[in-house]
């Protein structure tokens, strides 16, 4: 049966119910757990393997040799596309991605994150 | 009438479309004359960079072909490298690739319906349709880690595994969002607006059809009973029941009766997959470099059949990708829709097939006069960007970026 | 003289019809997204938004009648104040008022769509050209049905004064009912002089762009919409007025407190029906008007004609 303004009677319901749009910032957010966010660095452990840099689609991560078992590591949160390649790829996980999905900055600087990694030199295994 | 037609430039940008294209419409009054369409200004060379990255890196760049219908090119390109280097992926891999692709249907469809009821400024039906459509993004979210651009896939499997929890999780929120698509569906039987706007727009017969290689929901509102699912099985839809929606109208409302009645199959088929999952591992392990050899891949985006070819050199990185994206199989038929039209009816009929320019702008030189084509290099590309709008005034290599 | 500037600016003149405006402007995008499930913008939204849109920049075509365009914001402005003064707010007399004043709303009211008319087809844009272009086609389909609706009221009470129509209806208490059906198809009307879904063919944004208010910025844009306020305020006002004439000899505050109730019940049935629907097609808003709307209102006139003839003699 055909009837202008169909959606009336759910258009007055929701008159009355919550909004299903929020007040965001004012009011927190929250994606779901599991979403891919910020990437977490852990520097201590670290080993400058590359395996990261080698699959990462955007060529955020650097790695670069400082001095003698020193690296540089450069995460470029402004290229990364949050995929969580290089979070897969680290044997040792260094590199973890969290749910903080608030990524905005007014500097792009800001975005740059850098470590020094200076990998403990781990006693040799007895033979 | 040509004395008084004038044109009406639809796009690059307007209002009605989300993407740039450009749509010049000859109008007489209301009545469209003459539809000329250009493509092409949101080439980003996608195919070209392929061959710059290793397969791994690939997958994320071909996610982002498209924002809606992602996992479908991630999946149709991985087909095909899986295929070359001869990859049993785990039944259990191919369950969750099939339930992620129907998720992403349902929220494509959901999509669909919001941005048509924009088209014809019923803009209460894209508020609601979003709102339901988000429980759907947010459950993506869960099971895979974002919203649009999943990347569940690699290559020999899926990077996630789905515990049982999730599986009742995903069941009640199909169980919530089934509850409002039925609701749509009544709706669009019964709001008058609705179907004075929609029933007889955008005709396309099923020969039209069929003669202009219309594929997807567009076909199959043209009475064409076409579904890669049905007609070429891949992952794991082989293994299950579902029907291939169809409808007589030809319409717009033909294509809205057929992407809901598709939303109702999509639901069964979630249930089906949640409820026959098999046990077992979720990748098995790839070669990083892909024998030498080519594939062709086939997939049915929610907006029609998805081409991949992929041709491998035995190295770490293709040959050759291309892209047949679904939007460019139907652009063909809009200006056949569009023919005797009114003006009004634009933005609903180029919305009704659901386009995507960005997935599908693609680039070759042609030559007229002898008939010769060939691609161009990326650096090639890039120069003649820049010569190009050089003779128009600008330079755009002395532009300098405000960037701190 | 103090007093007629008084009624000028303030009041019910422009700073009231100000206050007004992003009052009624308010409560329809409120309402409207709490219509659509949403939470809708900050009670000084529209006041913002004006403040924002003087501020910025008034980009004016080269192509464009540069008199002309700046020109017409402004008169639509003044015809819709204008028209306002004539419509009793408080008790059975407006500030002004003479035998004739209803047919000069009504024409006050068109004054609008003509001028944005000639603003957008002197734009030389191509989508204001059309816009514009829709809106005259329009303007054809729903004057003629509000005229009729309004011309009942007017024939039961046998006068063509706002002011002495209220009058009749205050003495009459209980026949205002006999004209709901005028009511309705001046609803409709209303709907398609204010450009409203699912009339806003216009400015179908989807279409046109904005129709005939593509290429207006800044300050005179900010005009235009506060004239489509003012509008939309005197257009219910005048519904209000013709067909809810009670509660105004209940003594000065609580008639008007009733009018702005009369004010908002119209406005909520506006905004209701543009969340409502999808918009028609021009060739589909013409026929509607003139199938069925139009129909309507000829019934509710012969219908008047034949209850006046029965029973007041």
């Amino acid at each position: 049966m055909k009837k202008p303004a169909a959606m009336t009677r759910q258009l007055l319901r929701s008159l009355f119910a919550k909004p299903a749009t929020s007040r965001y910032p004012y009011e927190p957010s929250k994606l779901p757990r599991g979403t891919r966010g910020r990437l977490k660095f852990d520097p201590a452990k670290c080993i400058g393997c590359r395996l990261c840099v080698r699959d990462c689609p955007a060529g955020g991560i650097e790695v670069t040799k400082t001095g003698d078992r020193q690296f540089e590591v450069v995460i470029d949160l402004g290229k990364c596309i949050y995929c969580g390649q290089c979070a897969e790829n680290c044997n040792k996980e260094a590199i973890m991605l969290s749910d903080d999905f608030e990524l905005a900055e007014l500097q792009n600087s800001k975005l740059v994150l850098r470590y020094d990694v200076k990998p403990e030199r781990k006693p040799a295994p007895e033979s | 009438m040509s004395d008084h037609s004038i044109t009406v430039p639809i796009g690059p940008q307007h209002p009605a479309l989300k993407e740039p294209a450009g749509f010049m419409l000859q109008v007489s009054g209301e009545k469209i004359t003459g539809v000329s369409i250009r493509l092409g200004y949101n080439h980003r060379g996608i195919e070209k960079a392929c061959e710059d990255r290793s397969y791994i890196q690939d997958i994320y760049l071909i996610e982002r072909i498209c924002g809606i219908c992602s996992h479908s090119h991630s999946t149709a390109f991985i087909q095909a490298v899986e295929e070359i280097a001869g990859l049993q992926v785990p039944p259990r891999a191919q369950y969750i690739r099939t339930l992620v692709a129907e998720l992403e249907r349902l929220h494509s469809h959901l999509l669909w319906l919001g941005v048509a009821g924009h088209e014809i400024g019923f803009d209460t039906l894209l508020m609601y349709t979003w709102r339901d459509r988000e429980s759907v993004l947010d459950l993506l979210a869960d099971l895979t880690g974002n919203r649009v651009n999943y990347g569940i896939n690699t290559i020999g499997g899926v990077r996630r595994d789905i515990d049982p929890a999730k599986i009742e999780n995903i069941l009640k929120i199909v169980d919530a969002v089934e509850e409002r698509t039925k609701y749509y569906i009544n709706l669009a039987t019964e709001e008058t607006t609705l179907i004075q706007r929609l029933s007889g727009v955008g005709a396309l017969s099923k020969e039209d059809a069929l003669r202009l290689g219309a594929v997807g929901p567009t076909a199959r509102a043209s009475g064409v009973a076409r579904d890669v699912r049905r007609d070429d099985p891949y992952i794991s839809y082989g293994e299950l029941d579902f029907k291939v929606c169809t409808s007589d109208q030809c319409d717009v409302y033909g294509r809205t009766v057929v992407r809901l009645l598709e939303l109702m199959e999509s639901f069964s088929i979630i249930r089906q997959v949640c409820a026959k999952m098999p046990d077992g591992p979720v990748s098995v392990k790839a070669p990083r470099k892909v024998p030498a050899g080519e594939a062709l891949s086939r997939y049915e985006a929610p907006r029609g059949e998805d081409v991949h070819y992929v041709r491998a050199n035995g190295t770490d990185r293709p040959e050759r990708v291309k892209v047949r994206a679904p939007t460019l199989a139907n652009l063909q038929s809009v200006a056949k829709m569009l023919e005797d039209r009114y003006l009004a009816d634009t933005p609903i009929i180029i919305a009704a097939i659901d386009p995507c320019f960005s997935c599908t702008d693609r680039m070759i030189v042609t030559d007229e006069r002898s008939g010769s084509t060939r691609g161009m290099c990326w650096d090639e590309l890039r120069r003649h960007g820049i010569e190009w709008y050089r003779a128009r005034g600008i330079d755009t290599t002395r532009i300098k970026l405000a960037l701190p | 003289m103090a007093q007629i500037l008084f009624h000028i600016f303030i009041f019910p003149g422009i700073l009231f019809l100000l206050v007004m405006s992003f009052l009624i402007e308010f409560i329809d995008r409120k309402l409207h997204a709490r219509l659509q499930n949403r939470v809708g913008p900050p009670w000084f939204q529209p006041l913002a938004d004006f403040i924002k849109l003087l501020g910025k920049e008034v980009v004016i075509t080269d192509e464009a009648d540069v008199t002309i365009f700046r020109v017409m914001p402004l008169v639509a402005l003044t015809a819709a104040v204008t028209a306002f003064f004539y419509i009793p707010l408080w008790g059975t007399e407006a500030i002004y008022s003479f035998n004739g004043d209803l047919i000069v709303v009504l024409y006050l009211l068109t004054l609008p769509t003509l001028s944005f008319f000639l603003g957008g087809w002197y734009s030389r844009s191509v989508y204001s050209a059309i816009g514009a272009t829709r809106a005259l086609t329009q303007l054809f389909a729903y004057e003629v049905p509000l005229l009729l609706s309004v011309l009942a009221s007017a024939l039961l009470a046998g006068t063509w004064s706002l002011s002495e129509l209220t009058r009749f209806y205050d003495a009459h208490p209980g026949w205002w009912l006999f004209n709901l059906v005028g009511f309705v198809v001046a609803l409709i009307a209303l709907l398609g002089k204010l450009e409203k879904v699912p009339f806003d063919i216009p400015e179908a944004e989807t279409e046109i762009v904005a129709g005939y208010l593509t290429e207006y910025s800044g300050s005179l844009y900010a005009f235009i919409r506060l004239a489509l306020n003012v509008e939309m305020i005197v257009g219910s006002a005048l519904l209000a007025a013709v067909f809810f004439p009670w509660g105004l000899s209940c003594g000065p505050l609580a008639g008007f407190a009733f009018f702005i109730l009369k004010l908002l019940v119209i406005m909520a049935l506006i905004t209701l029906l543009r969340s409502a629907l999808a918009r028609l097609r021009i060739d589909q808003m013409i026929q509607f008007c003139w199938k069925y709307v139009s129909t309507l209102a000829f019934a509710q006139v012969i219908a008047t004609l034949i209850f006046k003839g029965v029973f007041v003699k």
